[in-house]
C-alpha cells in the first residue's frame, strides 16, 4: 500500500498524495454514493479496490455489488439509480466496450449515474496504456463525457459529475475521464475539501423517477417511432442546457472550493492567441509546457484543453479560435476512415466561423505511445513557421510516426493530404 | 424508499417509462390474423387457457366460464393448442 502524507489546514482541508485512481475513490466516497458496482480491469481496477477497502472497513456506507462482467456492473448500477441510489462504476477499454449496450439503456433511460473511465488502448494487441478510443468511443450515446488533466481535477470533476447530472435541467449519466498509468497510477497532491462543506454544496439525490415496486413505473417498453424520436430530440435538449449547468457547476465550485477550471473548456493563453493547440487529457500540461517556452521565444500561442468532449464545446470553439491564425489539433484517437476526434468536432465550428484558419490534425500518441513537451514544441513551432512562410493550408490527418518507426512510413496517406488554399 | 427526491425535470423531458395497464401500446388485437373461438358446450372449465395466455387476454367468468377480450388478443393460438377437449377454435379474421 502506498503511503500517504497529509496536511490539516484550518479550513478542514486535507491535502493527500493520491493517484488519480485513488482520487476518484476519495470523491466518491465524499459524495456519499450510496451503491457501487463494477468489474475488475486495468488501469481502472484500483478504483473500486480502494471503494471496496472504504466500504469493508466501514469508513463509506454503501452496497459494493459484485458482478460477472461490465455489462452487469453497468446494468447493477443503472438498475440502484433508478430505485433512488445514488450510485457509481467505473472501468477501462475492453470493459466499457463490453458495457457499451448499458451506456445507452443508462443515457435513454434519463437516470443519473456517474462513472469513470480510466481511458487506456483497445486490443488486438493486448496494450494497457492510455489512449483516448475507448472514451471517445460512447460520445454518441448521450452520455455527459468530460477528461480530466491531473489529479486534483480528477478528485473536482468527479465531485461535480454527481451534481450536474442529478442537476434536474440534465438528468444525464456522466464520464468523468483520467488517463490510464498517466493519472491512475501517478501520485499527485490532492486537496480534499472538508466533508461538511461538500455536503452543504451537493444537494441530497435528485431523479425524474424512481423505479420501485410502489412506484409501479416501469422503462423499456415498446414506443412508437414518433416517441422513440421525440425521446432523442429531449436528450439533446438536456444536452444544451447541460452546458448551461456544466459552467454554473465550474463556477459555484470555484467560490465554495477556490478551483475552477472555465466549464467545457480551459483557456491557457489561448485567448487572442495568433496560434493554438487543441488537446484534451493529462498530455495538455506537456502541450502547455511547449507553449511558454514558445511563448518565451515570442511566438503568440496557446493551449484550448477541450474537458467536455459531450456535450461538445461549439460557442466556445467558435468564439476563441475565431481570430486564429493556425489551429493544430492534437488527436490521441483515430477513426479508421476518417479523422482524429477532436479535429473532427471542431472542424464544424469552424466551418461555422467567418475565419477559416490554417488546420493541422495530428494523430499521436496511440497505445500509450509517449509524446513529451520537447516533440509538442516542435510539432507547434514547424507548423507555425509553415504557415507564416507558405500561408494557410488544411492538412487533417498527419501521423506523428513512432521515433522508431519515423522515416520507413510516409506521414500523409493518399487521400489525406495537405493542401492550400485561400484566406476567406 | 422514503428518502428518494423525485423532481420534476426542468427541461423537455421524455423518457421510456411508463405505468403497466390495458392497451397502453393501442389495441393490440388488429395484429391478429386467426381469432380464437371458444365453445361453451365442449368447454370443462379447466383455465388452462387462463393460465397459458400470455397476453392475459382469456378473462374468466365468475362461473370460471373463459372469454376472450378480442380488443387485445393477438391471435397466437396457444390456448386452442393446450385445450385439452378441442374446445377453441381458430377462425381465420375477415
Amino acid at each position: 500500500m502506498l503511503l500517504t502524507w497529509f496536511q490539516r489546514g484550518d479550513d478542514g482541508m486535507v491535502v493527500k498524495t493520491l493517484t488519480g485512481n485513488k482520487a476518484v475513490a476519495h470523491a466518491v466516497k465524499a459524495a456519499r454514493v450510496k451503491v457501487v458496482a463494477a468489474y475488475p480491469i486495468t488501469p481502472q481496477t484500483t478504483i473500486v479496490e480502494t471503494l471496496a477497502d472504504m466500504i469493508e472497513h466501514g469508513e463509506m456506507n454503501a452496497k459494493m455489488i459484485r458482478v460477472e462482467s461490465e455489462h452487469s456492473a453497468l446494468a447493477a448500477t443503472l438498475g440502484a439509480a433508478a430505485a433512488g441510489a445514488r450510485s457509481f462504476t467505473a472501468t477501462s477499454s475492453h470493459g466499457l466496450l463490453l458495457m457499451h449496450e448499458v451506456v445507452w439503456w443508462t443515457a435513454g433511460a434519463r437516470i443519473p449515474v456517474v462513472m469513470s473511465v480510466v481511458t487506456r488502448a483497445i486490443g488486438p494487441p493486448w496494450n494497457i496504456h492510455v489512449d483516448h478510443n475507448d472514451i471517445w468511443d460512447q460520445r454518441d450515446s448521450g452520455w455527459i463525457i468530460s477528461i480530466a488533466e491531473n489529479n486534483q481535477e480528477v478528485f473536482d470533476l468527479t465531485l461535480q459529475a454527481f451534481r450536474i447530472s442529478e442537476d434536474p435541467r440534465v438528468y444525464l449519466p456522466m464520464i468523468v475521464g483520467l488517463d490510464g498509468f498517466i493519472l491512475s497510477h501517478t501520485v499527485a497532491p490532492v486537496d480534499i475539501p472538508d466533508q461538511e462543506k461538500i455536503d452543504q454544496w451537493l444537494p441530497p439525490r435528485r431523479q425524474p423517477y424512481v423505479i420501485t415496486p410502489e412506484s409501479g413505473v416501469v422503462m423499456g417498453n415498446l414506443a412508437a417511432d414518433e416517441d422513440y424520436y421525440m425521446m432523442r430530440y429531449s436528450i439533446q435538449t438536456a444536452m444544451v442546457e447541460a452546458k448551461k449547468v456544466i459552467s454554473e457547476v465550474d463556477d459555484e465550485y470555484g467560490e465554495v472550493f477556490g478551483r475552477k477550471y472555465g466549464g467545457l473548456v480551459e483557456c491557457f493563453h489561448c485567448d487572442g492567441s495568433k496560434y493554438n493547440i487543441v488537446i484534451a487529457g493529462s498530455w495538455s500540461g506537456d502541450a502547455k509546457e511547449a507553449v511558454l517556452k514558445l511563448r518565451d521565444e515570442g511566438y503568440s500561442v496557446g493551449v484550448l484543453r477541450v474537458r467536455y468532449f459531450r456535450p461538445w464545446p461549439d460557442e466556445e470553439i467558435r468564439r476563441l479560435l475565431s481570430t486564429s491564425k493556425g489551429v493544430l489539433f492534437i488527436d490521441r484517437s483515430i477513426s479508421f476512415g476518417g479523422k482524429g476526434h477532436l479535429l473532427t468536432e471542431a472542424m464544424t465550428n469552424l466551418a461555422e466561423s467567418t475565419n477559416l484558419p490554417a488546420v493541422r490534425g495530428v494523430i499521436a500518441g496511440l497505445g500509450g505511445v509517449d509524446v513529451g513537451a520537447d516533440e509538442f514544441y516542435e510539432l507547434t513551432k514547424s507548423f507555425i513557421d509553415e504557415v507564416e512562410e507558405n500561408g494557410p493550408f488544411y492538412d487533417p490527418l498527419y501521423w506523428h510516426i513512432p521515433q522508431v518507426y519515423r522515416g520507413k512510413y510516409p506521414e500523409r496517406l493518399p487521400g489525406y493530404g495537405k493542401f492550400s488554399y485561400e484566406r476567406r | 424508499m422514503s428518502n428518494v427526491n423525485v423532481e420534476e425535470p426542468k427541461s423537455l423531458f421524455i423518457a421510456p417509462v411508463s405505468k403497466p395497464a390495458p392497451g397502453s401500446v393501442g389495441k393490440t388485437g388488429t395484429w391478429r390474423h386467426e381469432k380464437p373461438v371458444i365453445n361453451e358446450e365442449k368447454c370443462v372449465k379447466c383455465l388452462l387457457c387462463w393460465l397459458y395466455c400470455p397476453e392475459d387476454t382469456i378473462l374468466r367468468r365468475e362461473d370460471d366460464m373463459v372469454y376472450v377480450d378480442y380488443d387485445y388478443c393477438k391471435g397466437c393460438g396457444i390456448c386452442a393448442k393446450v385445450c385439452p377437449v378441442n374446445a377453441i377454435d381458430m377462425v381465420p379474421e375477415g
